[in-house]
């Protein structure tokens, strides 16, 4: 019998406040099952979320947070099956196709948490200034971001968009794949049971169309990632989104290949470089 | 006059070679403007310093066009080598016409000579001879081996810093292998015209700087172009969102530098007398009208009778007038309806119940001028509190906690710039570090460098300007 899921906001897992759900198929059409319908107001609640764990997550240390994102990708290596299982269904590929997804998603996760302690170093200064100053520039998270999960790649693709998000120090809200949201669901339960903290990441399963416009014109959202969106919507999302200057991360139009080896860019959308002065002297 | 009085030291407004009439600069040639000219005004008498031409749209089509000839033909296939050769040139003859180019600035902008002399001119070479040396040094910035430029950039500026805000835009944009199409404001495109000259006299192949002259239309023409691959804004956050909203769907990259109501924050333990300095240089330098400007002075209450005694002794000695004068402190207002704006503005934390003392140097009796200002007992409600005034009014906000002062102080959807005032190391790393905002002067303030990267968080923009990071937003990463 087919399960229905819930969403996961602020470390619980809520139904829907619109108590919608929508049907999760197969790539073959088969039922998998019943995924919540996020509403507005679940965007909402989740942004508050968000910003509520904001403070605790960007004032770790870069070493924690490297840590809990290690232990991320290594609860997931414990569901690796159910991973597998889960995207060979969504994405309609082989099981083996579907592993290698699966054991990529885990060292993207690795990767970007190797960089938390890193993004100062590679990204900040010393600034040498003309004059009896000391002044040094470094990076700090943005806030939080909103993302548009990719719609294709259900599990590669929603790590690969999530975890600089993490690793820079932000929390986030994303929308995930509509049809395909079952390994993003798994993925909220293996956060819930690491070390992330609650509200870190809030998931929520339901359309992009939706969900998007409200979260773009969110006053309390500093950063957007458009990967997932639908391309006609996009120009309208921009222009909600600089109503309150909120970044907005513009992938190509069509999906990323994910395999391909993720640059810094990522990092450098959510973070804000913050340079400090003041007088050398006796 | 008394023992403690200066005599009047004015610089010779004939430095400055005014011309009667000013054109636009495309194509590497000076060009009359199919707009209606404009007339720049002296903010400091209020009448008209010199003619200047307008770009219509056909002009902004024709700059466009030059600028991506130049890019495919000339400057874009140029080793980077060469083109820093050319930015090391530039920035000799800015240099050589230093004191041409301040002379001129002050008149057209109404900032003290002293300022346009020391801080604006050789801080817009310095830029220039900063950028000069990335030119052949990209692929070591940190975004790759081979970093490519955009192609066209189109840059918009405000009126504060002429000068130096074209050079922020134009040394990276020409560094990274661009070229630009600058549009100056409307009150102040003198320099930038100038400008044009010490680009034909560097050699610069025609069309990698073109300057079009104009209001907001012509920029607003501009950032549509759709043959523009970069837009870089430096202006109010109003404009700033309207042009994010114009270039939303079409993938041009966007840097904005927006307003900012920047906190300079006073612990109890600060040096007072180092405090007040920082603290009038904060808000009174360039009249204020500086996007990063102090405008909320937070003090903690113990000092706060003590520190506002001196702050307004300290006040009283400042010299508002002739802005040639090489005594004056605080100049002329940039323009009448900047002027009726913080007038406005001063009147609403009136109105709204803060209390106004100001300064009670004479005016002169022409121009637009505006008395050094700060207001007691405000609010964080008041607007005073809240809206950028770009004038030299300072709002003074009571602390008692260190937690109370950073909350106070990120209280606002700007993010631009802060002060802190302590002798506690720790606590300046620790202020540092609370403050949402993209630069943190402590026991300091309004110091720029090219090599410190400067740029706002929230509703002050995004994206830097300076050293390795400020690169990014000319190179298609």
């Amino acid at each position: 019998m087919a399960k229905t899921y819930k969403l996961y906001v602020g470390g619980k897992f809520p139904r829907s406040e619109s108590g919608r759900v929508y049907p999760v198929h197969a790539a073959d059409g088969t039922l998998l099952a019943n995924a919540a319908l996020a509403s507005r107001k679940d965007v909402r609640d989740a942004v508050a979320a968000a910003r509520k764990a904001f403070p605790g997550w960007s004032g770790a240390t870069a070493y924690n947070r490297g840590q809990v994102l290690f232990r991320v990708a290594e609860v997931m290596e414990g569901r690796r099956a159910q991973f597998a299982a889960e995207v060979a269904a969504a994405e309609g590929i082989t099981s083996d196709a579907a592993s290698a997804q699966v054991d990529a998603a885990i060292d993207r996760v690795v990767w970007f948490a190797g960089w938390t302690d890193k993004i100062t170093g590679v990204l900040g200064a010393a600034n040498p200034v003309a004059g009896p100053y000391f002044s040094f520039s470094v990076p700090e998270p943005t806030g939080v971001v909103g993302v548009l999960a990719p719609q294709d790649s259900s599990l590669l693709g929603l790590v690969s968009v999530l975890a600089p998000v993490l690793a820079a120090g932000n929390t986030g809200v994303v929308v995930t794949s509509a049809q395909r949201p079952l390994p993003a669901i798994t993925l909220s339960e293996v956060l819930a049971t690491s070390d992330v903290p609650g509200g870190v990441v809030n998931l929520l399963t339901g359309t992009a169309e939706e969900l998007a416009p409200r979260l773009a014109s969110h006053a309390d959202v500093n950063a957007l990632d458009l990967t997932g969106a639908p391309p006609e919507l996009r120009p309208e999302l921009e222009r909600a989104a600089a109503d309150t200057v909120t970044r907005v991360l513009r992938p190509g139009r069509t999906e990323p290949d994910w395999t391909a080896a993720p640059g810094l860019e990522r990092l450098r959308a959510y973070t804000e470089l913050k340079t400090v002065w003041h007088p050398i002297g006796t | 006059m008394s023992f403690w009085e200066y005599a009047p030291a004015p610089e010779s407004a004939s430095v400055a070679n005014l011309h009667d009439r000013y054109r636009m600069f495309v194509d590497g040639e000076f060009a009359d403007g199919s707009g209606a000219p404009l007339k720049s005004i002296n903010p400091a008498t209020g009448e008209p310093l010199a003619e200047v031409a307008t770009a219509a749209e056909s002009d902004v089509d024709t700059a466009v066009r030059a600028a991506r000839n130049a890019f495919e033909r000339t400057w874009g296939p140029m080793p980077g080598s060469e083109r820093a050769k050319y930015l090391f040139r530039i920035a000799r003859l800015i240099q050589e016409r230093g004191r041409e180019l301040a002379v001129l600035e002050t008149l057209d902008n109404g900032k003290p000579i002293k300022e346009a002399r020391d801080t604006d001119i050789p801080t817009a070479a310095a830029h220039f001879f900063h950028h000069a040396g990335w030119a052949d040094k990209l692929g070591y910035a940190g975004y790759g081996p081979d970093p490519r430029p955009l192609g066209v950039a189109a840059g918009i500026i405000p009126w504060n810093f002429p000068l130096l805000m074209l050079a922020w835009k134009i040394a990276p944009a020409l560094a990274c292998g661009n070229t630009i199409v600058l549009k100056p404001a409307e009150t102040t495109p003198l320099t930038a015209l100038v400008f044009g000259e010490l680009c034909q006299e560097a050699g610069l192949p025609p069309g990698v700087v073109n300057v079009l002259p104009g209001a907001g239309d012509v920029g607003a023409r501009l950032v549509a172009h759709p043959d523009v691959d970069k837009v870089a804004f430096t202006g109010s956050t109003a404009v700033g969102k309207e042009i994010q909203r114009t270039l939303a769907g079409t993938g041009k990259k966007l840097t904005l530098e927006l307003g900012g109501k920047a906190a300079n924050i006073v612990f109890d333990d600060a040096p007072l007398d180092q405090a007040v300095e920082g603290v009038v240089n904060g808000i009174f330098f360039n009249q204020g009208q500086v996007c990063c400007a102090g405008s909320r002075l937070l003090v903690q209450e113990s000092v706060a009778d003590e520190l506002l005694g001196k702050l307004r002794a300290r006040m009283e000695t400042l010299r508002v007038g002739d802005p040639l004068d090489k005594n004056t402190d605080v100049g002329a207002i940039n323009s009448a309806e900047q002027l009726a704006r913080i007038t406005e503005l001063v009147e609403a934390g009136e109105a709204e119940g803060a209390s106004r003392w100001s300064s009670s140097c004479p005016l002169p009796e022409r121009g637009f001028f505006f008395s050094p200002t700060v207001f007691g007992e405000v609010q964080q409600s008041m607007r005073i509190a809240r809206e950028e005034i770009f004038g030299p009014v300072l709002s003074v906000l009571t602390f008692r906690t260190p937690d109370e002062a950073i909350s106070k102080a990120n209280n606002t959807p700007y993010g631009l710039s802060a002060g802190v005032w302590t002798e506690k190391g720790s606590r300046i790393l620790w202020a540092a570090q609370q403050l949402r905002a993209g630069v943190v002067w402590a026991n300091t303030f309004n110091r720029f460098d090219p090599t410190a990267p400067f740029g706002g968080y929230q509703e002050s923009g995004f994206g830097r300007e300076g050293g390795r990071a400020g690169l990014e937003a000319y190179l298609d990463v």
